[in-house]
């Protein structure tokens, strides 16, 4: 049979869109912060050993979260995806919830439930409780689908069942399980929030130096420095990660199907047991917050809730949550229309293309890597400095947003369309169908159901975002972060209670958003 | 009579009362079934009759729902698959895409205490046996169809296991190389004296190949008389 060949210009043509987003929107404000920021005094960041100290210290808290994530994630992936259990969606989505949750909010209430906050070992704690989800996921969606027969024959060759994990299993996993490492890294990496709210201060990382350098000291040019830096680290992460990609990249065994056991035997029995203490405690920080939002002095009430949505403030400009969600629902909404399309663009030029794949995937993942303060940082300054003032252009924010989660769309969208057996489409094609219909055809309907569910995953990001939005949003139109982070600051009870409230109210939509596009999915193979 | 074939029955594998479930149907009824050592038998049936979920319980990677599977008179129904020294071979290779040629035989020798220099041994030796000498160092993705079988066959035999069961494995490859591997395979049984049970779902294939022929049929184990006409066991088939 012929394959189905793809023309060249085509595909370009459809990676042009979200190639001009990332590279606007990432290339502007970097540049505009390398000219006002970069000068002979950067020299002098680039040698000091207090940089160097950060780097450091940086990579290894990354490194640390990674690999907690990874370890923390295993057994519940495998019992999530290999096992029958009862309310395996609700899990699924439990687990979801706190990757999507904006990062101070989540800071905030870490702090206020761990004895050791405040230190490194907070930040990986904090850092697992929001990657572990995504680990479940990506993993998952490979483990869920492996056929099961290679591990049968190990175990007649026999193999006892903790070495079949590790002799035949984790090689399928590789390509998954590094995958899932490498964007887990990036986040960490370049974890903003986080790390400010519940970090040692002692200790910075690269990103909370950015800022503090840029915001607090207005140190301009060590900002830009250090932001050059870290995009030489992640640039150069990146590039190695996809080069290993493609050295690991087995997935010859997966199966149409999904292939789940009944819960059998000593280790199944952990495995499940370790899930459920998962779950118990990725849920602690968000019933702390809910907690927190109903407490009333000594009692309990709603009287938070109640004061949110009618400020009794006069004394400061009081916004209602009414103005900020409604922000961040148009936000949302924009972001989420501009990321899906592109991301499914970008997936399947990634899917068909035969040369210039890994380029295309290292510029796209980009976003993932960058740091979000100074994207809003540039993006400012461009605005104060350039010939364009950006400030109050209102699709400025949605499409920050949308820069971010686009990536994610394409992690959703690409091993979906990888799946699909080649031959359907010379099927396809030697019944008649032009190249674009036999897509149509076979990718088609998997493609939009996949990209319904990175809808649900945009919305959420868009919701939650801080770091950039922060710089970016209109002081009388914040988006709900935003606002959370003003009540934050502000001094007593009662508007750490808004806070509280505002955030269950954000996670709450946040649920809801993911659990629509959720239904998008499939509802027998459920493996991605 | 009955009673005179179960004491001589001890030896080998012998199914009881064997009954598999799948998805809440009854598969496989009452399957009784014996293969003496160093005998062969087929066990043939349509698609969907219930063979290959036998042969996946007898090799220990499935359950049957009631019944017992003995072993030299010993109930081995409860003891899991990499205890049970039966080999499995499926109709795909199923290679680990990880390992070269030469680690996939070895897979089963790491659990063993052999040593290195026995294991490097081993491998050439089941290398000559299924006719590809020398293949040790050979990616598992540049082998065709039909070397990338014989690589699992020697893999499965690489740990001498008591029984080996035999899941369609010449049914993805042309019929000339099947033909040969059929042949192959027999001699290679018969001069290591493993007995072995071969799921096929194709009346030439298990007249080729083994002692003794059984039949799923109306989720039954029924043993096939071995001399009959083509014309009859076509018949026989079609029903």
């Amino acid at each position: 049979m012929q394959p189905v060949n793809y023309s060249r210009a085509g595909l370009i043509a459809l990676a042009a869109l979200p190639l001009t987003l990332v590279i606007s929107l990432i290339a502007i404000p970097l540049v505009v912060l390398l000219v006002n920021g970069l000068g002979p005094e950067s020299l002098d960041v680039l040698v000091a050993g207090s940089t160097w100290r950060i780097v450091g210290y940086t990579v290894i808290q990354a490194l640390l979260s990674t690999l907690v994530s990874v370890v923390c994630a295993i057994p519940a992936t495998y019992v999530l995806y290999r096992l029958r259990v009862p309310g395996r969606r609700i899990l699924l989505a439990l687990v979801t919830v706190p990757f999507v949750l904006p990062t101070v909010v989540v800071g905030l209430a870490f702090r206020e439930l761990l004895p050791f906050a405040g230190t490194t070992a907070a930040i990986i704690v904090a850092h697992a409780f929001f990657n572990i989800g995504l680990v479940i996921r990506i993993v998952g969606g490979v483990w869920g689908q492996l056929d099961p027969r290679p591990a049968q024959v190990a175990t007649t060759l026999g193999a006892p069942p903790w070495r079949v994990f590790t002799d035949v299993t984790v090689p399928q996993l590789r390509s998954a399980l590094l995958a899932s490492a490498i964007l887990v890294f990036l986040f960490s990496f370049t974890s903003f929030g986080v790390v400010l709210v519940v970090g040692d201060p002692a200790l910075p990382t690269i990103e909370v130096e950015i800022y503090r350098k840029a915001i607090q000291i207005l140190d301009l040019n060590a900002a830009a420095t250090l932001t050059l830096l870290q995009l030489v680290i992640i640039v150069v992460a990146l590039a190695f990660a996809v080069r290993l990609q493609a050295q690991v990249s087995t997935g010859r065994n997966l199966t149409a199907e999904t292939h789940r056991e009944p819960i059998r035997g000593l280790g199944n029995a952990c495995a499940v047991a370790a899930t459920g203490a998962l779950v118990a405690a990725l849920l602690l920080p968000i019933i702390a917050l809910a907690a927190r939002s109903i407490r009333v002095g000594d009692g309990w009430g709603l009287q938070w809730f109640v004061e949110i949505f009618n400020p009794t403030d006069t004394t400061t400009r009081a916004t209602t949550a009414w103005t900020s969600l409604t922000v961040s629902l148009r936000y949302a909404a924009i972001a989420t229309a501009i990321a899906v399309p592109l991301g499914v663009m970008a997936a399947v030029v990634l899917s068909l293309a035969r040369r210039g794949r890994t380029r295309l995937d290292t510029v796209i993942s980009l976003p993932l890597g960058v740091s979000a303060v100074s994207i809003g940082l540039g993006l400012l300054l461009f605005s104060l400095t350039g010939p364009l003032d950006l400030r109050g252009w209102s699709l400025l924010v949605p499409l920050g947003q949308a820069l971010v989660a686009m990536p994610l769309v394409v992690r959703v969208v690409l091993p979906v369309l990888r799946s699909i057996d080649p031959r359907l489409r010379e099927v396809a094609a030697t019944l008649g169908a032009s190249p674009a219909r036999a897509w149509l055809l076979v990718d088609g309907p998997l493609a939009l159901r996949a990209a319904a569910i990175s809808a649900g995953l945009a919305a959420a990001v868009s919701l939650g975002e801080f770091g950039a939005t922060a710089f970016l949003v209109r002081a009388d139109a914040p988006t709900v972060p935003v606002q959370i982070v003003r009540l934050l600051g502000r001094p007593g009870e009662a508007n750490l209670g808004q806070a509280a409230a505002l955030s269950v109210i954000l996670i709450v939509l946040t649920a809801l958003v993911v659990g629509l596009a959720e239904r998008a999915r499939p509802a027998k193979s459920t493996g991605w | 009579m009955e009673n005179q074939r179960r004491e001589w029955v001890q030896q080998g594998l012998h199914l009881s009362g064997v009954c598999i479930d799948y998805e809440g149907e009854r598969l496989i009824e009452n399957a009784e079934l014996h293969v003496e050592p160093a005998t062969i038998a087929a066990l043939l049936g349509p698609s969907g009759s219930g063979k290959s979920s036998l042969l996946r319980c007898i090799a220990g990677v499935q359950r049957h729902n009631s019944g017992s599977i003995l072993w030299d008179g010993a109930d081995i129904s409860t003891t899991p698959a990499h205890k049970r020294h039966f080999g499995l071979v499926f109709q795909d290779p199923l290679l680990f895409d990880h390992l070269d040629v030469g680690a996939n035989i070895a897979f089963g020798l790491r659990f063993t205490d052999l040593s290195r220099a026995e294991s490097r041994g081993k491998i050439a030796t089941l290398l000559d046996m299924v006719g590809l000498p020398g293949f040790e160092r050979r990616s598992v993705s540049t082998l065709s169809g039909g070397e990338a079988q014989r690589v699992a066959l020697a893999r499965a035999l690489a740990t001498e296991p008591r029984l080996l069961c035999l899941d369609e494995p010449f049914a993805a490859l042309d019929r000339d190389l099947r033909e040969h591997l059929v042949l192959q395979v027999r001699q290679l049984l018969r001069e290591l004296g493993i007995p072995a049970i071969h799921v096929t779902h194709d009346h030439d294939e298990a007249e080729a190949i083994a002692d003794r022929v059984f039949m799923v049929r109306d989720h039954k184990i029924v043993e096939y008389p071995n001399l009959l006409p083509p014309s009859l066991a076509d018949l026989a088939d079609g029903e």
